[in-house]
């Protein structure tokens, strides 16, 4: 007997959407396709403009697709309105209602589903207690700081048990103290309630630490989907390269049968099926100082930080352009600065990115 | 340290408003005044205000200020509201529409008032309470309309977006988020037109008809035969009454949100 495999939470198919009209219009979503697993920790990573939330917005059904089409389970919605898909969301802005206590705010989509009141007074109190915010059921939104009003939206939004919680950088408003605190929270929170998380930011790290799978968005399209470890080990774009994290770039030319050519004449080993001008990526911490003369490039030392944990060196490269450095061991000697050294660069670190 | 001051603004500033309100001052003062020569001061008494009250011309003016103010501040809201929420989104044509609404704010109101008399006049319709009503539901509905809308803008779309998402449809959403929101500046928009409808005289002198007055009217009428300290008394009134009105809707118009 062969098993069906289930449907994905959230499936895209080739969707695209426009603002504007005619010379106006701006093409915000190109073509995107990506299915979300039940379960899982989504997130849709990229700087501001690339689309990401436009993306959202699609999912919740505030937006309309020019094409394409957007399945929620199995079930086809394009065509749904917002208040017609199983799927909830937590607003960058919170959006809490300022006329409404806390707990009416918990328990408004359970009214407009019918639910019965005993029922609602119950569910609403398990979602307020799983944020710890049973003490400010009385309160309206405007009594409360905006970490405790990022937890009634979480539990406004988490009340009516969606297939899908969409959250659009929910985290931004928040000190970086708090935004550590509520990312375990939330990571804690989606293993618990069993829900898939669509999550949208900006902020690379955040991605990295919270998701399963991360789709790189640019311009409207995906660059690169994959976990994290994988985005930030084998980037697949310069532009994703250079998003996540920090990363020395040097370009050259692809030579036959592997290896490239760099613009300063050094051949560096790395392999590679590309041909014509490409850009090697090198992560900081993959490199290491070696005696000038024994490694791969040649740098002059400009400046050195101590960071606790590492130190980060900055490099000055003969031919122009900076190279970024992190050795793990601050206790190990460093050399002064203004000082010539070597830089040995593994071949296996070497990452060969089309241009 | 201060800013630096202009020399003088205080000075200024109590001329201006001594400019301002000294003869809504005198007025309220001659209010108390015993005598019957509303201008020469003999001694206090409230003696005015308890005829004010027992005079059935007055009342029955009164009456009929409050009718007309009551049934045209009603129906100028509703048609506010209504126009506040379809020009709420940008389109073709909008700022022409609010040009349009808030007309009533600029035209004269006496060419007004003679245009719509002539109208009236030449439809056959009869002058009086009716007409009257009509009419000033008509240039209140600028006063409505302008806090409404104010209000309106002030309440952000993301939370019809969240109703949405929460599965209230467009009709569940208006009741339960837009308009609780928007409930102040309705009451707000009302109030205005109410003390507006209340104060008018041009518009209802010319669309009275026979035999009705309202509080304007009746002022203007009493003072050709002479001015009376009654005449000071029920002014008072309706300046307390335009005051208190005027500030609440001020009040409702910045409740917190």
């Amino acid at each position: 007997m062969t098993q069906v495999p289930p449907s994905p939470a959230v499936s895209i198919r080739t969707v695209s959407k426009s603002f504007g009209k005619g010379i106006y219009a701006f093409r915000v979503l190109d073509d995107v396709s990506l299915d979300i697993g039940r379960r899982e920790f989504f997130t849709l990573l990229g700087p501001s403009g690339c689309g990401k939330t436009t993306l959202l917005r699609l999912i919740a059904g505030f937006e309309t697709a020019d094409s394409g089409a957007i399945a929620i389970e199995g079930e086809d919605v394009t065509a749904r309105p917002p208040f017609h898909r199983p799927v909830n969301t937590v607003f960058q802005s919170y959006a809490l209602f300022p006329h409404l206590t806390v707990e009416q705010n918990v328990a408004f989509a359970l009214e407009e589903q019918g639910m019965a009141r005993d029922a609602i007074r119950r569910r609403v109190g398990e979602a307020l207690e799983m944020m710890r915010m049973g003490a400010f059921a009385r309160r309206r939104p405007a009594e409360l700081s905006g970490g405790q009003q990022q937890r009634v939206a979480l539990a406004r939004a988490l009340a009516p048990r969606p297939r899908v919680l969409l959250l659009d950088e929910p985290l931004s408003a928040l000190d970086l103290k708090l935004r550590k605190e509520m990312q375990i929270e939330l990571k804690m929170l989606q293993e618990e309630a069993g829900i898939t998380f669509l999550f949208v930011t900006h902020d690379q790290e955040e991605a990295l630490t919270l998701s399963d799978r991360v789709a790189v968005m640019q311009s409207g399209r995906i660059l690169q989907m994959g976990s994290p470890r994988e985005i930030y080990e084998a980037p697949t774009h310069r532009f994703v390269a250079d998003f996540i994290g920090d990363i020395n770039l040097l370009d050259g030319e692809a030579l036959p049968g592997g290896g490239v050519r760099l613009d300063s004449g050094t051949v560096l080993p790395a392999a590679h099926a590309a041909s014509g001008r490409v850009t090697v990526a090198i992560r900081p911490e993959r490199a290491r100082l070696v005696p000038a003369g024994t490694g791969a490039l040649e740098a002059t030392l400009v400046h050195s930080a101590y960071l606790g944990t590492a130190m980060l060196h900055k490099l000055e490269l003969p031919v122009g352009g900076t190279f970024l450095l992190r050795q793990s061991d601050p206790a190990e000697a460093a050399p002064e600065a203004g000082r010539r050294v070597g830089l040995s660069l593994p071949g296996e670190a070497l990452r060969v990115l089309a241009q | 340290m201060s800013p630096r001051r202009f020399p003088f603004t205080r000075e200024t500033a109590l001329l201006v408003l001594a400019y301002l309100y000294v003869p809504v001052a005198v007025l309220i003062v001659y209010s108390f005044n015993a005598n019957r020569t509303a201008t020469v001061w003999t001694h206090a008494s409230v003696d005015w205000y308890g005829r004010i009250l027992v005079n059935p011309s007055i009342q029955a003016a009164a009456w009929n200020s409050l009718v007309i103010a009551v049934c045209a501040a009603t129906a100028a809201t509703v048609l506010a509201l209504l126009a506040a929420l379809a020009t709420r989104r940008a389109f073709l044509g909008r700022g022409a529409s609010e040009a349009v609404l808030n007309m009533p704010l600029i035209l004269p109101e006496i060419v007004v008032a003679v245009a719509t008399l002539i109208l009236f006049v030449s439809l056959g319709v009869k002058l009086g309470l009716g007409a009257m009503v009509a009419a000033h539901t008509a240039f209140c509905i600028p006063f409505a309309y302008l806090p409404i809308r104010a209000r309106l803008e002030g309440i952000s779309g993301t939370y019809e977006e969240a109703a949405h998402d929460l599965y209230a449809n467009r009709v569940r959403t208006f009741r339960r988020v837009t308009m609780p929101l928007l409930w102040p500046g309705v009451m707000a928009g009302f109030t205005l037109a109410f003390v507006t409808s209340l104060d008018d005289f041009l518009t209802s002198f010319f669309l009275a008809g026979p035999g009705m007055t309202t509080l304007p009217v009746y002022i203007f009428s009493a003072i050709r035969a002479g001015i009376s300290p009654e005449i000071n008394a029920i002014s008072a009134v309706m300046l307390v009454v335009s005051v208190l009105l005027v500030s609440l809707s001020f009040f409702l118009g910045r409740l917190r949100r």
